[in-house]
């Protein structure tokens, strides 16, 4: 284990609690935020193995890259979605399967 | 406690172990990548690796981002409203945001055409470029600054669809000589990535600013918008 590894460990942590959140929260934007943080994890963890000696490895940086501006096309979309569900319906939530 | 906490709870502690074993026991992969790239560098156009990735070696990715990107702002302009976005609603009443606009306009021009020429040789491109024009289109939009000429559709679609439509075009074009889609010609190759990242930053500021201007201040609740559609107060609150 090295000092490396420190951003692969805090992007667990954060996917962690993304998960956490997504799961207890039911009001959408909360929903949005956990899997927001969630995707930090993600990204926070491709990023932190992208270096294993050899040199720091620019496929996976490349590819978060991509992945950020799909998150944050993503999150205004269901922002959008979101207002339109409660124009249409006065709900924050959906109706639980359950 | 709810089950549903304990559930939460549970799991996300059970991934955290699983994912963080992971980390500590990951094999290195069997390619070398970064010696890979590092050896393809010089045919790639520029001199930064993450560009030569993005634009280069991986342009399918890239390409296909871009095309999400497309797609979402499609769908949120199919399901905005007829909303008008009148002046009175636009800006923040606020005069120092206006003043400081004075200012901060050119620097964020500047910074948005650095960016977007430095992603040749070190960290920048046309993401960070795009994003950095974006943030300029909303604060002027708060300042209340019209932007009304992006209700022209014209304008607004060969906008946003510039970025990918230039994309595919030089993907295409490249196939003329008979070499695969999206292989660059190693002595075209800098120029074609600044022209693709050029409309990319185009079309990706333009995309956000879209994304933020079709859900204006505004009467969310449904009883509110029924009976005073130009009401500004409301909001997801609850």
């Amino acid at each position: 284990m090295s000092g490396a590894l420190v951003f692969a460990w805090s992007g667990v942590v954060l996917f962690s609690l993304g998960l956490f959140g997504f799961i207890v929260h039911r009001h959408l934007l909360r929903r949005l935020l956990a899997f927001n943080i969630m995707g930090s994890g993600a990204f926070l963890v491709l990023v932190g193995l992208a270096q294993d000696g050899r040199g720091i490895d620019p496929v996976p940086h490349a590819m978060v890259i991509t992945g950020i501006v799909v998150a944050v096309a993503s999150t205004a979309l269901a922002l959008v979605v979101f207002r339109r569900w409660y124009r249409a319906s006065g709900r924050t939530d959906l109706p639980e399967d359950t | 406690m709810k089950p549903r906490v304990i559930f939460a709870g549970l799991l996300s502690l059970a991934i955290a172990g699983a994912l963080g074993w992971a980390v500590l026991e990951r094999t290195l992969p069997a390619e070398n990548l970064p010696e890979r790239v590092a050896q393809a560098m010089p045919l790639s156009g520029v001199e930064h690796p993450i560009t030569a990735v993005l634009l280069n070696f991986r342009g399918y990715d890239t390409l296909l981002e871009i095309a999400v990107l497309l797609l979402a702002v499609v769908v949120a302009l199919a399901l905005r409203e007829a909303q008008p976005d009148r002046p009175e609603r636009m800006g923040l009443e606020n005069p120092l945001l206006r003043a400081v606009m004075a200012w901060l306009l050119p620097l964020i021009l500047i910074t948005t055409g650095f960016l977007l020429w430095a992603g040749a040789y070190q960290p920048g491109g046309a993401f960070q470029a795009g994003s950095v024009l974006a943030a300029g289109g909303l604060l002027l939009r708060l300042a209340g600054v019209t932007t009304a000429w992006l209700d022209n559709p014209a304008v607004l679609r060969t906008g946003l669809a510039m970025g990918l439509l230039t994309f595919l075009a030089v993907g295409l074009l490249v196939m003329l000589p008979g070499v695969p889609f999206l292989t660059y010609p190693t002595e075209y190759a800098g120029a074609l990535i600044l022209l693709i990242e050029l409309t990319l930053t185009l079309s990706i500021g333009l995309t956000l600013i879209s994304l933020f201007r079709l859900t204006p201040p505004y009467a969310d609740d449904p009883e509110e918008a029924r009976d005073q559609p130009s009401s500004r107060n409301g909001g997801m609150a609850s």
